[in-house]
Formats: structure tokens, C-alpha cells, sequence
């Protein structure tokens, strides 16, 4: 997905795993990726640079589908649709 | 994901063949039976001897630990050495030790606050300076991953014989929801079915 379209998305739960480090964020996206339905999109901010190699590792892993990052001034936004 | 596609070609080859003679299925049979022992031993699981009882070593090995749950693996850990002081509660008081006993519950760390780093220690100025760090890099510490990791399921398994040799109790150690002492065959049988094992 573009930079345009990912901006444009509307998350049904978003997860402020920033300030936080490894592993951190992984944890917070575990924790609430239980808390959606399959096919809903999840968002993820983070100011850990390592989530943003973690995070679509982690998908690959769970089979989620990592939709891409769009870059914040001092954090990353991570999007992911659950499996 | 391979096993199952061998299985599947199995079923396959089973069904196409039926006919065929009584060797033939006796050959599947032992086929069949080597498969099932391959699927049993890959489980998607991750075990590790946890020996270490140095303050890097144990957050290198709860971060891992934490890591994987969240990877929905399944971990077990086995604590073993001056791993278990680790878990030692310094609120918990137990009676009835012996001498050496004694002697060794004093020397050793009294729970995962005690722990020194493995290296520049420097007289505990370098160990309390990595905890400073920590908290202000918000890293969890060392007794929040033990929190969060009981939280994800992570199973602790404590070797006996060293809760044995260095005096410690059961009842001394900490509230953890999926603890328990054991010997040597439960880690053993443990790794034998793990896809991943880490010893630290």
C-alpha cells in the first residue's frame, strides 16, 4: 500500500506502544490483536526502530497481513489487517 | 506445513493403491509411523536451560521468552544453577535450613532485584546504573518480564537438584502461575519436541 492510502485507512484498534522498547511493542500488538475480529486492521505506533523489522516478521510469522509504515516526525505508525 | 503436504501425498498414495499387495502396505505402515514421530517431534515450541544467574543474562533470556509467546510459541524454561536464586522471594522468610543452607541462602542473590551484571559490576555501581538506564530507556525490568511472561503462559520449570543443593525451599519462591520443580527427563523430553532450544 502507498504512503497516501495507508494514511487514509481507519484502524479499528491502535496500540501507542511508544517511549516503549524492545520487546515492548511486539507485546503490546500481541496483546491486543486478540482484542479485534479477523479481516479488521490494527495500527501500531512505535518509536522503537527495531519494531519496524519486528513487526512484519511477526506477521509473516501469525499470518497477518502487514499493510506497510508511514513515518512520523519522532515515531513510526505500523498498519496490519489480523489473519 | 511440511509434514501435513507429506501426509496429504501419503493418504494419496495410500488411497491409489489399495489394491496392491500386502507388502506394499506394510511398508506404509512403517512410513506412516516415521511421519508421525517427525510431526512430534517439531513442535512449534522453545525451550531453554535458563543456568546463569547474572542480571543480562536473565533479561537476554526473558526477553527471548516474552519474544516467542508473543510469537504464540510455546516456551518452557528450565531454571537450573544460580538461575533458581533468580526466583527466590525476598519477601517470603522460610525456616528449618541447615548450616550450609544458610550460608548459601545469604551469599546468593535474594530474588531478581539482587542479580549483578556478568561484567562491570564494578562493586554494584555498574548494575545499578544498567537498572537507571533501563527505566529511562523504558525496558521493562527484570520482575515485570517475569510478570508479563506468566501473563503470556511461559512455563517455568525449576530444577530440583539445584533447589536442593543451595538450600532453597519451594515456598520461597515467587508467585509464578505456571511454575514447577522438577528433574533433568522433563527438560529432555521437553527440547526433544522443541523446534528451538537456547541454553543461557
Amino acid at each position: 500500500m502507498t504512503t497516501e492510502e495507508l494514511k487514509a485507512l481507519t484502524a479499528n484498534q491502535t496500540v501507542d506502544a511508544r517511549g516503549t522498547a524492545c520487546p515492548g511493542p511486539l507485546l503490546a500488538a500481541k496483546k491486543a490483536i486478540g482484542e479485534i475480529e479477523s479481516g479488521e486492521i490494527m495500527e501500531i505506533l512505535s518509536s522503537d526502530e527495531g519494531t519496524k523489522h519486528d513487526i512484519p516478521k511477526w506477521c509473516e510469522k501469525m499470518e497477518h497481513e502487514f499493510l506497510g509504515i508511514v513515518e512520523e516526525d519522532s515515531y513510526s505508525r505500523l498498519f496490519l489487517r489480523k489473519a | 506445513m511440511y509434514e501435513f503436504q507429506i501426509n496429504k501425498c501419503l493418504t494419496f498414495v495410500y488411497y491409489k493403491t489399495t489394491n496392491m499387495n500386502e507388502e506394499f502396505e506394510k511398508q506404509f505402515a512403517e512410513l506412516q509411523k516415521k511421519v508421525g514421530k517427525i510431526e512430534k517431534g517439531t513442535k512449534d515450541q522453545l525451550t531453554m536451560v535458563v543456568f546463569s544467574g547474572d542480571l543480562d543474562k536473565q533479561i537476554a533470556a526473558m526477553i527471548i521468552s516474552t519474544g516467542a509467546a508473543a510469537f504464540d510459541m510455546k516456551v518452557k524454561l528450565f531454571f537450573t544453577f544460580w538461575a533458581t536464586a533468580a526466583l527466590r522471594d525476598p519477601k517470603k522468610k522460610v525456616g528449618g535450613k541447615n548450616f550450609l543452607g544458610k550460608m548459601f541462602g545469604m551469599m546468593l542473590p535474594k530474588g531478581a532485584r539482587k542479580l549483578k551484571l556478568s561484567k562491570m559490576h564494578m562493586m554494584g555501581m555498574g548494575s545499578a546504573m544498567i537498572r537507571g538506564l533501563m527505566k529511562k530507556k523504558k525496558v521493562a525490568s527484570l520482575p515485570e518480564m517475569f510478570k508479563t511472561a506468566g501473563e503470556l503462559g511461559v512455563e517455568i520449570n525449576v530444577c530440583e537438584m539445584s533447589m536442593d543443593l543451595m538450600g532453597f525451599k519451594p515456598e520461597e519462591l515467587i508467585d509464578y502461575p505456571h511454575m514447577k520443580i522438577c528433574g533433568v527427563a522433563t527438560f529432555l523430553a521437553d527440547a526433544a519436541e522443541s523446534k528451538v532450544q537456547l541454553f543461557i
